[in-house]
């Protein structure tokens, strides 16, 4: 077990040493960066003082080792835009993130798996078709299309649910939850995993259903609910729960466009309006921020994974 | 050595593996769907200059911002209204049809025949080759692949070619894996191992052997992949990233509507209808390619 999470830490560290080294050449792509920040109007004059200035002037082994030392300690340079260092900018705007991606995930959750269970325990029946159905229309309605037909219908014409910004109501004693504004951009979030685990629970089910284990619980005579309670639910739950880290990874994406569209103070909106100032230290952080939160999560759902499942530790 | 069964030992005829897919085509009612519609789709690309009523570029301010023919104010002559210059929304859809096949169909191409290449150089040669492509393989899907597409697009400019460029190049990796796995498992096999028994060089096991056993997975893939990568273009052009924006694609009406989408919303729901037809369009044909091509993959 030491062996295998030592194996696939140092992985993980492989990867985001990876994830740096991109970051910086992808700045490079076009020859030099010093292009993409100045104005377009900036005189020949002005783009030689800006190159000076940004370190861009300096051979590129030297700019790269400086690169790698500052990301190491943390320090992605300071955002054009704001004139403060980036990594504070996106520590500042990961909790809006990670609330809306947590509520995205729940409703996806209490949506998709109950459903796939139902689909998946009756097939062929009308749940089965429904279930079916909503797990490709969840997959195929673009996330950012939905957003907007939300805001059409229940901010615009049914006026009932707020369509952009961050609120929290305090409930009793300081805890505080999330506003209703949360409703629509989390929905709108959750539609693509909903779907995913609609399908997913629904194959895990129909799977189970055919293992010897539960023929054999069947023909000592337990009854379906306990079937379905003791059997069925334990062994759907670890694969479904195997996936929630990947899921998780891909909400963050997602929020590139939804919170844009709901102005939802996160990271998603953070690395739009970075790209459109061409604000590219922060673009950096962000890429290599947004690239730790999926490393890191995909380590501890395969740690949790190697735990359940003693056949992947040695696999 | 593995245990090797008679069925390994037998070459298997083309014929066995895709046989019937006419008759299984009549009883998958959702493949003929998405097939169907992906038919439609390809033709109106194709076709659009006689499909579309008006230019998808002509302004025409004095008939601006007007609704669907079926809303009060709407005529037929402009069937899902116009935008905000003038412009004819269902000319535009038509149109923006081309963008996103082109970006599907050259992006998947690209992608999967450099995939192939690669995986079958991985998958047969092994060893320190094959752990240095798959590091890099492992690492590009461990990235969150969003971000970094908008970082490229960013940084690269708004061009079709460009378009086609990333998603092509970042789609790799996906194919890498399949034509990797499929050679390693194939090597392996007594059939390859008869056929090197009888002197046949590596390309010669790779073209006559491998190649013909990887079709079914690829083009199954393929589908899907295009349709994600329809699905990305129009996310990209909705961040204003994609296709320069004088040319009418979905994602770039998209971003054009969402300015709009309070008094205009018409701008904005069609072009996202498109995108989810493609996309369901594709998804069924995908479903129905992997149960005739690739059965054992197939989903209960």
């Amino acid at each position: 077990m030491i062996r295998y999470l030592l194996s696939r830490l140092a992985q993980s560290v492989l990867i985001l040493v990876g994830v740096l080294i991109l970051v910086f050449f992808m700045l490079r792509l076009t020859g030099d960066p010093t292009n993409l920040m100045v104005p377009r109007d900036a005189t020949a004059e002005q783009r030689e003082r800006a190159r000076v200035a940004l370190g861009f002037d300096r051979p590129l082994p030297v700019q790269f080792a400086e690169f790698l030392l500052n990301a190491l300690a943390g320090d992605f340079g300071r955002s054009l835009r704001y004139g403060r260092p980036a990594t504070s900018l996106i520590l500042e705007r990961l909790p809006a993130t990670v609330e809306l991606a947590t509520a995205a995930l729940l409703m996806s959750v209490l949506m998709g798996v109950p459903l796939g269970l139902l689909a998946g325990s009756r097939p062929g029946t009308g749940w089965d078709l429904f279930g079916r159905g909503v797990g490709l229309l969840g997959q195929t309605i673009p996330s950012f299309w939905l957003a907007l037909m939300l805001i059409v219908v229940f901010a615009v014409n049914l006026r009932v649910l707020p369509s952009f910004g961050r609120e929290t109501w305090e409930i009793c004693c300081g805890i505080r939850l999330p506003a209703g504004n949360i409703i629509l951009p989390a929905f709108a979030l959750s539609i693509f995993t909903m779907g995913q685990l609609v399908r997913f629970t629904r194959a895990a089910v129909l799977e189970v259903r055919n293992e010897d284990y539960i023929r054999t619980a069947r023909s000592k005579g337990l009854s379906a609910h306990t079937i379905y309670t003791r059997h069925v639910l334990r062994n759907v739950a670890i694969p479904v729960i195997s996936i929630l880290g990947v899921q998780f990874g891909y909400l963050l994406s997602g929020s590139i466009y939804i919170e844009t569209i709901f102005s939802w103070p996160g990271l998603g909106n953070l690395l739009a309006e970075a790209v459109g100032n061409r604000d590219y230290a922060l673009v950096q952080a962000l890429a290599f921020f947004a690239s730790l939160v999926v490393v890191l999560l995909n380590l501890v759902t395969d740690i949790a994974y190697a735990f359940a499942d003693p056949r992947i530790r040695y696999g | 050595m593995s245990q090797a069964t008679a069925a390994d030992l037998l070459p298997v005829p083309a014929r066995a593996r895709t046989g019937g897919w006419a008759r299984r085509l009549r009883r998958d009612r959702a493949g003929l769907v998405g097939l169907a519609l992906f038919v439609l789709l390809v033709l109106t690309a194709l076709f659009a200059p006689w499909i579309a009523p008006h230019d998808p570029l002509a302004q025409n301010l004095r008939a601006s911002k007007l609704p669907p023919a079926w809303q009060d104010g709407g005529s037929w002559d402009h069937p899902l209204g116009t935008d905000n210059l003038g412009r004819d929304i269902f000319s535009r859809v038509v149109y923006g049809s081309r963008v996103s096949l082109t970006v599907g169909f050259f992006g998947v191409l690209l992608a999967g025949s450099l995939g192939l290449m690669i995986g079958l150089l991985a998958g047969y040669v092994g060893g320190r080759t094959d752990n240095i492509i798959m590091g890099v393989v492992n690492l590009i899907l461990a990235l969150p692949y969003l971000v970094f597409v908008v970082f490229v697009a960013s940084i690269l400019g708004r061009s079709l070619l460009n378009v086609i460029l990333i998603f092509g190049l970042t789609d790799i990796p996906i194919f890498v894996r399949i034509a990797r796995g499929e050679t390693m498992r194939l090597r392996r096999t007594l059939f390859v191992e008869a056929a090197q028994g009888t002197g046949a060089g590596g390309l010669r096991i790779l073209l006559r052997h491998v190649l013909p056993n990887l079709v079914g997975p690829f083009v199954t893939i393929a589908t899907f992949e295009m349709s994600a990568m329809i699905f990305y273009e129009a996310g990209l052009g909705f961040l204003g990233l994609s296709v320069p924006p004088s040319i009418p694609s979905w994602g770039n009406m998209l971003d054009a509507g969402r300015r709009f989408l309070t008094i205009y919303p018409w701008m904005s729901v069609y072009p996202g209808l498109a995108i989810a037809l493609t996309g369901l369009a594709m998804n069924l044909m995908g479903d129905w390619l992997r149960d005739v091509l690739d059965p054992k993959s197939r989903e209960r």
